[in-house]
């Protein structure tokens, strides 16, 4: 079983403390680790939560890519350790190679934040652990870079692969698919828009995130070799 | 020598631009009406050190494809202006 998990802080992420804290809450052992680290320690997951990293300037992610700490989370994925980013970590892994496609502005220019429901489509990947295929969750999304783009191959990979991790049921950014979240190819390595760290607990208005944290802390590396 | 260099970042053809089509559905207002294909993007404008004209551009090329821009959803326009 995986418990330790690294959170990886950029200047200008602000999503750190509330992953750690859901990551405790849920029985792991979550470290924020600072982005000039060259080091991830002894982890066995990793997040790269949500924010604004390097005050996302020229495209958000684009700068994070070239963090110290990043050249270590890539090493890290692909020897099959699990990724989880999130919101902006998201676009992080797409800038940085680890994920295909880009996220661009929403349709309708508008920062949304607000409760979604997303659909599991895929449960073949780290966050999928306990899941069914077709799983509704409730889980809020707070960006304004969400309307996830690719090629028209890519998006057929992403179906013939299996890694399309998650629809929205009722697309509020133009995402492409109405995608919410992708895999790469072995499952290891996800991102997703919405944020399950702040969807924890019923006090939240939902804990339907609490699962796939948990499903992250139970895939860790040990898990998967 | 130094080159002055500018670039041009456009979100590609089919690439839904949510600003252009915003400022391009407003133009109408003000009587603009034989306004299409309206797409924002950003400029970029760097100095480099090289040895010809064709290598600034060649390297500001190299820079886009890497960093500059997003080839997933943006074209880059690299436009040596002073030689």
């Amino acid at each position: 079983m995986s418990r330790r998990v690294g959170v990886i802080r950029f200047p200008g992420t602000n999503c750190e403390f509330d992953t750690r804290d859901a990551i405790n809450e849920l029985g792991g052992e979550a470290k924020i680790l600072w982005h000039s680290d060259t080091d991830l320690g002894d982890v066995d997951a990793i997040v790269i939560p949500g924010g604004f990293a390097h005050g996302d300037y020229l495209r958000c992610g684009a700068i994070a890519r070239f963090s110290p700490i990043m050249d270590a989370v890539s090493t890290f994925a692909r020897n099959g350790g699990p990724v989880l980013g999130i919101c902006n970590g998201f676009q992080v892994l797409t800038e940085a190679g680890l994920l295909p496609g880009a996220l661009q502005k929403n349709v309708g220019l508008k920062f949304l934040c607000r409760m979604e429901q997303i659909q599991f489509v895929s449960t073949a990947n780290v966050v999928g652990l306990g899941a069914s295929k077709g799983d509704l969750l409730d889980i809020p999304i707070n960006h304004f870079e969400g309307n996830y783009v690719c090629a028209k191959e890519t998006l057929d990979q992403l179906e013939e692969e299996n890694r399309i991790v998650f629809r929205y049921t009722d697309n509020p950014n133009g995402s492409m698919g109405d995608i919410a979240g992708i895999s790469n190819q072995s499952g290891n390595v996800v991102g997703m828009m919405p944020h399950p760290e702040r969807a924890t607990s019923m006090l939240l208005g939902s804990n339907d995130g609490a699962s796939l944290l948990q499903s992250l802390l139970f895939t860790g590396r040990a898990a998967s070799t | 020598m130094r080159f002055e260099v500018k670039i041009e970042v456009l979100p590609r053809e089919g690439i839904a631009n949510p600003e252009g089509s915003t400022i391009e559905r407003t133009l109408p207002a003000l009587g603009f009406e034989t306004t299409g294909d309206v797409r924002v993007g950003k400029i970029i404008r760097l100095q480099v050190e090289a040895d010809s004209a064709d290598a600034a551009k060649a390297t500001v090329e190299d820079m886009c494809n890497r960093f500059l821009s997003n080839p997933v959803i943006e074209d880059a326009i690299v436009e040596v202006l002073t030689t």
